[in-house]
């Protein structure tokens, strides 16, 4: 059974120009225990997703249609009491800026325990536990680590600690956006290995969102390609990356330098700019930047089986089949 | 012989306030740099947060004073110039900065912007419409952004006005600090792409700071690598590549995960956290990390050695053999 | 095409009028402010008596269609002093904002971007000032020179100044450490041009909704000092002195004291507004975001 099973999913903002279709009927699922990627650029809507998601949303967001369900339940019928007590212990999250996720004038300890506070455990159990987290995730001397102050961490130990505080409670999904991408690359490496580790401890389901494509690589089992707010892509990641059935996803892969062997002086780049997800084209979002238009893509495409358990909303997929 | 910039032994000092953990002194953010930046080739400074790259870009552009060593542009020290006697070398000495949007002045319109530099240097006879036009056609902005204002455009946009403002009055230098941060992955090639073009079309050099060795690889000729203020390979860059020398090089270069879930991964782990500049370790700065750390390591000082195409500064160097690791 | 000359980019007071007047709280506070701008500058022409002229039959007459707020106890056209009194009251809070912006522009600018032992000097030069309670400090001034309006414009003036300097002060720092102006240094930019193109700009904006909001305070200011009879001198028509005869009276006749009353709130109302308002609507990254 799925631990997040997204259907149909379409949220909006209202603008003084109009409605910002930001999602479209977007569906995704998180398998119990699996690591779910979602890569996608700027505006492919990986932001209002999760949001949408732990119902955190903007003001002037509103839900067009769909259902976000976790462990079978529907969390946009659920009230907002209902959301507050899973947040934080059935699901977690770990956010993009170590040195802004932590309060700066308590100890590492003090909120390590506080957020246990659900917990009936003395305190010198949750101190325990804390002690016991901070060693999974890699900190040396936890014991005497847990009496400092987040300023007295790095960048990277403030992330390993964020990592062992949404794992505490024990989720049954932890939602990590970009959790990454503020730290150098050798300590990337490390975190994504720490979390590979407690994910496989814990067993909970992990939606991981970033836009480094090697990443993605090293750490899922499956993938999310998202575009303008359409999953154009989804698959397991060795199928996906290898034989990517959308043009949109092979663009990507195409364009990071890192998968490019070969010194060039020219690097591969995707003309064009994402639409107006205001004013949005008809038929394929994708079209007018795809060097595979071909008249079909008039029409919006549906998502289509690819290959086995890989799926993709491309034309191209269809037209082989029948070819 | 001799480059269109010369570093030699550059130090950035700064000094460093008492803390409660700590006493008053000064800190060494680039300690002993030395490097020659070649007429119309590309350099690029690879290092991570706290190495000192952005320091040295910073350092050459006269906006951090060097406090030892010698730069060199053409022959002429810029190392103690006053403000006054830097201004007319502004003109070919430019600089891109990191944060596209955030360095560009709020209220200015992309016109004011990218004919700035024309108003600075006090060349008020020319046509500023005509310029504006022409550098924004350079960097392929269509003419109705001279218009618009920092906040109503993209961050790929604006990196091109911030090409456009920094190569307006035709310098011979481009130092460019994280070109490509914050961009997209397809956007990205496109500002490499551009600067290449503009590299091959005005003869330009060019410094690149970045953390993407992937970015390197493609578009610079020489590489140096920065750890802790220092650095601790250097070479052409295609060498470098070939067969790394130093360990922090390798771990850097694995650190980079392809986007292959096959691949295979000559993954060299580092230990621990990056130390703090403050407490620069004995012997070679690298040690406390390294994987290979051999106790000479914590007490003596590495050396320059040679190595096929460049340099590097470790005890127990990779030792590749090419062939072998090209095969 | 490329003849076609290059845009214009579009106004930046046009830009913030537009959305001032989309924003009811804005248009409301505009049309006010407007009004008592209007009404000062026009009184000689709005007002339908003179306001000093004694008529001491009429004396403490209620509203009516000749005397619309009705008449004090000298007989004179409340609603003639009101329009006169606003007059007298923009006389004093826009040269008394006025200078203190510009001083405040100066010093604030200087102590953020000049040197430190500059900064301290300043910051200790406001201090000072500050520390002087405004009434008492200008009560003390009335006491030594006598009761005039440019007294009162003086010292509300220089008690003014390190509320504006402080805040272009506490800006001025955070821009100076700005990416951009690291990036205006490495072209070369002068300190005076630094200053003048790259942070005023930006501390103009935040100033001006602190201005907005300031000016109710010293009409306020002053309504008090005239109130205590150490402002303007009486015959003058002002808000303050209308209220203190509203006050002696006001067994008499409450017409006197709801008179003074009424433009005050109206002036902080209208001016409060249109503060809140331009503050969504200075900084253009905010403009038009939909939020609040």
């Amino acid at each position: 059974m799925a631990v997040l099973d997204i259907r149909g999913l379409s949220v909006g903002y209202s603008t003084p120009r109009g409605e910002l279709r930001a999602l479209r009927d977007v569906s995704m699922m998180v398998p119990e225990g699996k690591i779910v990627g979602i890569v996608g650029e700027s505006g492919c809507g990986k932001s209002t997703l999760i949001s949408a998601i732990i119902r955190l949303m903007a003001p002037n967001a509103r839900v067009g249609a769909g259902e976000v369900r976790f462990q079978g339940r529907d969390l946009l019928a659920e009230t907002e009491a209902q959301m507050r007590a899973l947040r934080g212990t059935q699901i977690s999250m770990v956010f993009q800026d170590p040195m802004q996720t932590h309060n700066p004038v308590l100890t590492v300890g003090r909120q390590m325990m506080d957020i246990q506070y659900r917990e009936r455990l003395s305190r010198a159990e949750k101190r325990q536990r804390a002690e016991r987290m901070l060693a999974l995730v890699g900190i040396p001397d936890p014991e005497a680590r847990l009496n400092q102050y987040p300023f007295e961490f790095s960048g990277g130990m403030r992330q390993r600690i964020a990592i062992a505080m949404a794992l505490m409670a024990k989720p049954a999904l932890l939602i990590a956006d970009e959790p990454t991408t503020a730290l150098d690359a050798t300590l990337e490496v490390e975190i994504i290995k720490r979390l590979r580790e407690l994910q496989d401890e814990i067993g909970c389901g992990v939606l991981f969102i970033s836009h480094h494509l090697g990443v993605i690589a090293e750490l899922c089992d499956e993938v999310v390609v998202m575009y303008a707010g359409e999953v154009v892509e989804t698959g397991s990641v060795r199928d996906v990356f290898h034989a990517p059935a959308h043009p949109y996803t092979r663009a990507l892969l195409e364009c990071d330098p890192g998968h490019i062997k070969v010194k060039t002086r020219v690097l591969p780049t995707i003309p064009g700019n994402i639409p107006d997800l205001v004013n949005l084209p008809g038929g394929c979002i994708f079209a007018d930047r795809c060097e595979r238009r071909h008249a079909a893509c008039a029409a919006r495409p549906a998502m289509a089986l690819a290959g086995d358990g890989q799926r993709a909303a491309c034309h191209l997929i269809t037209e082989r089949e029948t070819a | 012989m001799s480059a269109l910039l010369e570093i030699r032994d550059v130090v950035v000092r700064f000094r460093v306030r008492g803390g409660v953990f700590s006493s008053a002194g000064s800190v060494d953010a680039v300690s002993g740099v030395s490097l020659d930046v070649e007429e119309g080739k590309t350099y690029g400074i690879v290092g991570e947060s706290g190495s000192g790259k952005t320091t040295l870009a910073r350092a050459v552009a006269g906006l951090h004073h060097a406090s030892e060593g010698s730069i060199l542009y053409r022959g002429q020290e810029l190392r103690g110039l006053v403000e006054g006697a830097f201004r007319p070398l502004r003109r070919e000495i430019v600089m891109m900065f990191q944060d596209p949007i955030g360095s560009l002045s709020p209220r200015l319109s992309v016109k004011s912007l990218i004919t700035e530099p024309f108003r600075i240097q006090g060349m008020r006879e020319r046509d500023l419409d005509a310029e504006a036009r022409r550098l924004l056609a350079m960097v392929g902005l269509p003419p109705e952004f001279a218009a618009r204002y920092p906040y109503q455009i993209s961050g790929g946009q604006a990196r091109r006005v911030g090409v456009a403002r920094a190569l307006a009055l035709s310098p011979r230098l481009l130092i460019a600090d994280e070109p490509t941060a914050g961009l997209d992955v397809s956007i990205q090639g496109e500002m490499l792409n551009l600067l290449a073009r503009l590299q091959d079309e005005l003869g330009l050099a060019i410094m690149i700071i970045t953390h993407n060795l992937n970015v390197v690889r493609h578009i610079t000729d020489r590489v140096g690598i920065m750890y802790l203020g220092k650095l601790v390979e250097e070479g052409e860059t295609e060498a470098v590549f070939a067969a790394p020398q130093h360990p922090y090089t390798l771990a850097l270069l694995a650190a980079n995960p392809e986007p292959d879930p096959d691949a295979q991964l000559m993954r060299v782990e580092l230990q621990g956290e990056p130390p703090s500049i403050l407490r620069r370790p004995k012997g070679c700065e690298f040690h406390t990390r390294c994987p290979f750390a051999q106790p000479r390591c914590a007490t003596e000082v590495p050396r320059w050695q040679a190595a096929k195409g460049g340099a590097h500064r470790c005890h127990f160097p990779a030792g590749w053999d090419t062939a072998a690791a090209a095969s | 095409m490329t003849d076609a000359s290059l845009p214009k980019p579009r106004s930046e007071l046009g830009e913030i009028l537009y959305h001032l007047v989309r924003d009811p709280l804005g248009l409301a506070g505009l049309i006010i402010v407007l009004a008592i701008l209007a009404s000062a500058v026009l009184a000689p022409w709005i007002a339908p008596y003179d306001p000093i002229a004694l008529n001491v039959p009429d004396r403490l007459q209620g509203p009516s269609a000749a005397h619309l707020m009705g008449t004090d106890q000298l007989g004179r056209d409340t609603f003639s002093r009101v329009i006169w009194g606003g007059r007298v009251a923009l006389q004093v809070a826009l040269p008394t904002i006025g200078g203190a912006i510009f001083f405040g522009l100066l010093l604030g600018m200087i102590a953020g971007y000049g040197p430190r032992w500059l900064d301290n000097l300043i910051v200790l030069l406001f201090d000072t000032i500050r520390s002087f309670p405004t009434v008492m400090f200008a009560l003390a001034v009335v006491a030594l020179v006598g009761p005039s309006l440019n007294t009162v414009i003086l010292v509300i003036m220089v008690t003014s100044i390190p509320t504006y300097g402080r805040v272009v002060r506490t800006l001025t720092q955070s821009l100076k450490e700005a990416e951009f102006i690291t990036a205006e240094k490495s072209l070369g930019a002068s300190t005076p041009r630094i200053m003048a193109v790259h942070l005023l700009p930006n501390v103009l904006g935040p100033l001006a909704v602190l201005a907005a909001m300031d000016i109710p305070t010293v009409v306020g200011l002053e309504a008090g000092l005239s109130f205590l009879g150490m402002g303007v001198k009486p015959p003058t028509p002002s808000w303050g002195s209308l209220l203190n005869d509203g006050y002696n009276l006001i067994r008499n006749t409450p017409w006197l004291i709801i008179a003074g009353g009424i433009p005050l709130i109206l002036t902080t109302v209208g001016f409060t507004f249109l503060g809140e308002a331009l503050r969504d609507v200075v900084d253009p990254k905010l403009r038009g975001k939909g939020g609040k």
